[in-house]
């Protein structure tokens, strides 16, 4: 009880997964009931998302977590003593760098998320911001891309393109006029991992789409946010308009010969315009078709001008990569999967969120080591990983390691790096139909293959399980599948098939009838 | 911005181009600039759309209908979002949406009959871990309990 009567600080995430479950409310009442002048810092989450709202207090010895935290919890947490850090709490978590779901972590690009004051551009200097840039603009364009191919740094995206090659074409690409583009369209269902940068640590993507904009010489950025992400908007907003002030974007960046202005673009709620041409297209203010390639962005993206596209933890990684060193990064990972990957866990999963650790981790220790299972405490059945375009999965496979090319081998993909659990109630046949219908909903109605194959994928899903001429039909389905494969312009019809084969292989029996004489 | 007597939806239109002027690709920021002020793009709008942007209305048109963000009609009071992505129907999503449903009497995508509650469904809102997610007037709430959705959905008096 030493510090009694100072300033206490106390930590509240502004996360909107936090707030979804009442952090705002925790917060007003830490500052009601503290009794005592309080400083309640409104930070990034932790990531530990079954925890929040998880509620820190700063101590001479670090910071002390407490959570799940309910407003009503917050009179008995003041009265315990926790603004002088006591722990005799049952919510009572010890020191936050303690828990050993995070400390077995190798945070990279999330290493300030939830540490710092989003907002706070101090914080973020004081926690290693900028050195990245500094030393980006200290090196010639043709240097800094050099650091980023070596570091082995691969689009977080979902396809996983090597992003100093595709920097290296726009560099070389003659024109007065480029762009950098970052994708944070974030539609797949179980990622959230670029909401949560940018809500915890806007201005590391900033920085990286600075360095990004040095490397290649391009004079503008976007960054195109799914509006289904109000609170990322506003933080990115904010934090954009004090990089202005404090020098960091617009005209001479940090004094050096760089100009740089960057602007945030909102989305019009469709999954398509997360495809980098379709995004592009939904920038000039059009439908978001998806466009042949070639041309390929780099050449000619946004208003046909040489565009870099990139993710936003692709983005994110790099002012990391310059500060530490091209080497740091790629000495993490396997074979050609280098550096972390930022892996979210969602669903029906006892420990969802944010683990970011290296490659190579397998598929099993994410869902039990971390995750714990599922929520609801029935067996995991199966779990989706990739997104809606990615395969599901049986606990069989859990051996996977998390590897771009492993995960290829086995007919599946690591995406964005989200993964999705299932108890054993899932109907797989059902999670089926759905991505047909997904696609259905979400194509954007360019090709044959994708726009009217997906309509026919859900009718014939609905007589396989209805028993209609099943084998008949089961044939019809794997010919389907084959023709958007092979003939969607894009990876929306053409990886559809993915997660309703992956259904069909591991899980044949949820696709017979419940009265089937034929058995499966 | 400074408010001035009512204006026509003429000048209310021309008067958010102007502010988007300079930005490139300028028809989605102004969309949404139309919808945050008017609640949704009046059909009449097409036309002044077109004219300012030196675009056909056939594509004003186009983009409207491409994005589900942009609806031609008024919402109600209250629009309550419900998602329907892979992870929150592994928390008991498909429950929250047939609730919804027979609460309302209405499907996705309408209006009750007395212009109280908009009901919308949507694929992810980043909220996967603390699913399942409901937005009601732009707040995200996680791990709703259908008891939760029905205090939602009372409308209130
Ligand atoms: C249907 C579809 C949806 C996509 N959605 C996203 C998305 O939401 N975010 C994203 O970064 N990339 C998405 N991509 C991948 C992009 O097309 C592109 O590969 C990526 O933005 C490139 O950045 P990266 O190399 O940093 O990953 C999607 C692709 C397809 C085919
Ligand atoms: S595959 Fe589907 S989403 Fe992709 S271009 Fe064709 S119709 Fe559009
Ligand atoms: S993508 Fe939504 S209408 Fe086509
Ligand atoms: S799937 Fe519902 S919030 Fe992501």
């Amino acid at each position: 009880m030493t510090a009694s009567g100072q300033v206490a600080t106390v930590y509240v995430p502004r996360d909107s997964a936090a707030r979804s479950v009442g952090a705002d409310e925790v917060a007003d009442a830490v500052a009601a009931q503290a009794g005592r002048p309080v400083r309640v810092v409104r930070n990034g989450s932790r990531g530990m998302l079954w925890l929040e709202p998880l509620v820190e207090v700063e101590t001479p010895a670090g910071r002390i977590a407490y959570g799940p935290v309910a407003p009503e919890d917050v009179e008995g947490l003041v009265a315990a003593g926790i603004l002088d850090g006591a722990t005799g709490h049952p919510l009572c978590l010890g020191p936050t760098e303690d828990i050993d779901w995070l400390r077995d972590q190798t945070r990279v690009t999330f290493a300030r998320v939830g540490v710092v004051d989003p907002v706070s551009a101090e914080d973020y200097v004081a926690h290693g911001g900028l050195s990245g840039l500094r030393r980006a603009l200290s090196l010639s364009p043709a240097q800094v891309v050099a650091e980023v191919t070596e570091s082995g740094l691969r689009g977080r995206g979902g396809a996983g393109f090597p992003a100093g090659i595709k920097w290296k074409t726009v560099l070389e690409a003659g024109s007065e006029l480029k762009f950098v583009c970052c994708n944070a369209d974030e539609g797949d269902s179980g990622t959230f991992a670029d909401r949560m940068l940018m809500e915890g640590d806007p201005f590391t993507l900033i920085e990286g789409m600075t360095i990004a904009a040095w490397a290649v010489g391009a004079s503008e950025g976007y960054i195109y946010v799914r509006s289904e992400y109000p609170d990322a908007i506003d933080t990115l907003r904010a934090a954009i308009g004090t990089a202005y002030d404090q020098g960091w974007l617009g005209k001479r960046v940090l004094d050096s010969e760089l100009s740089f202005d960057l602007f945030v673009r909102v989305g019009g709620g469709a999954y398509i315009c997360g495809e980098e041409t379709s995004m592009l297209e939904s920038l000039e203010g059009k439908r978001g078709m998806v466009r042949a390639k070639p041309p390929i962005p780099a050449l000619e993206g946004l208003f046909g001008k040489p565009t870099v596209v990139n993710n936003v933890l692709t983005l994110g990684s790099v002012p990391m990569i310059l500060a530490d060193g091209p080497a740091a990064y790629a000495d993490l990972g396997v074979g050609r999967s280098r550096g972390t990957q930022v892996f979210q866990l969602g669903g029906n999963i006892a420990r969802g969120g944010i683990v970011e650790t290296a490659f190579g981790i397998t598929l099993g220790d994410l869902v039990g080591r971390y995750g714990g299972g599922t929520r609801s405490g029935r067996p995991v059945r199966a779990v989706q990983v990739g997104g809606p375009l990615g395969a599901y999965l049986p606990t069989s496979r859990f051996d996977l390691p998390m590897d771009y090319e492993a995960f290829a081998a086995a007919d599946a993909m690591v995406g964005h790096g989200g993964v999705v659990v299932f108890d054993d109630t899932v109907d797989m046949a059902g999670q089926a139909r759905f991505a047909m219908e997904f696609c259905a909903a979400e194509s954007c109605g360019k090709c044959t293959p994708c726009r009217v194959g997906a309509v026919r994928g859900v009718e014939v899903i609905d007589r396989i399980v209805a028993g209609v001429d099943r084998e008949k039909n089961l044939k019809v389905l794997g010919d389907l599948c084959d023709l958007m494969t092979e003939g969607s312009l894009c990876a929306m019809g053409g990886l559809t098939p993915m997660p309703v084969k992956s259904a069909l292989a591991h899980f044949p029996d949820d696709f017979a009838t419940t009265t089937t004489e034929e058995g499966r | 911005m400074t408010s001035s007597p009512p204006q026509s939806l003429e000048d209310r239109v021309r008067s958010i181009v102007a502010e988007h002027r300079d930005d490139r690709g300028a028809l989605l920021p102004i969309l949404h600039a139309v919808m945050e002020e008017m609640g949704h793009v009046d059909p009449a709008a097409i036309p002044i759309l077109a004219d300012e942007l030196n675009l056909s209305r056939a594509d004003v048109y186009g983009v409207i209908t491409f994005y589900h963000d942009f609806r031609q009609t008024p919402p109600g009071r209250k629009t309550i979002r419900i998602c329907r992505a892979e992870a929150c129907q592994a928390v008991g999503a498909a429950q929250l949406a047939d609730n919804a449903r027979a609460r309302l009497g209405v499907g996705f995508g309408e209006t009750t009959a007395d212009g109280a509650v908009t009901l919308e469904q949507v694929f992810c809102l980043g909220n996967c871990a603390t699913g399942p997610s409901v937005q009601v007037d732009g707040r995200l709430y996680g791990r709703v309990s259908p008891e939760q959705l029905d205090g939602m959905l009372e409308v209130g008096a």
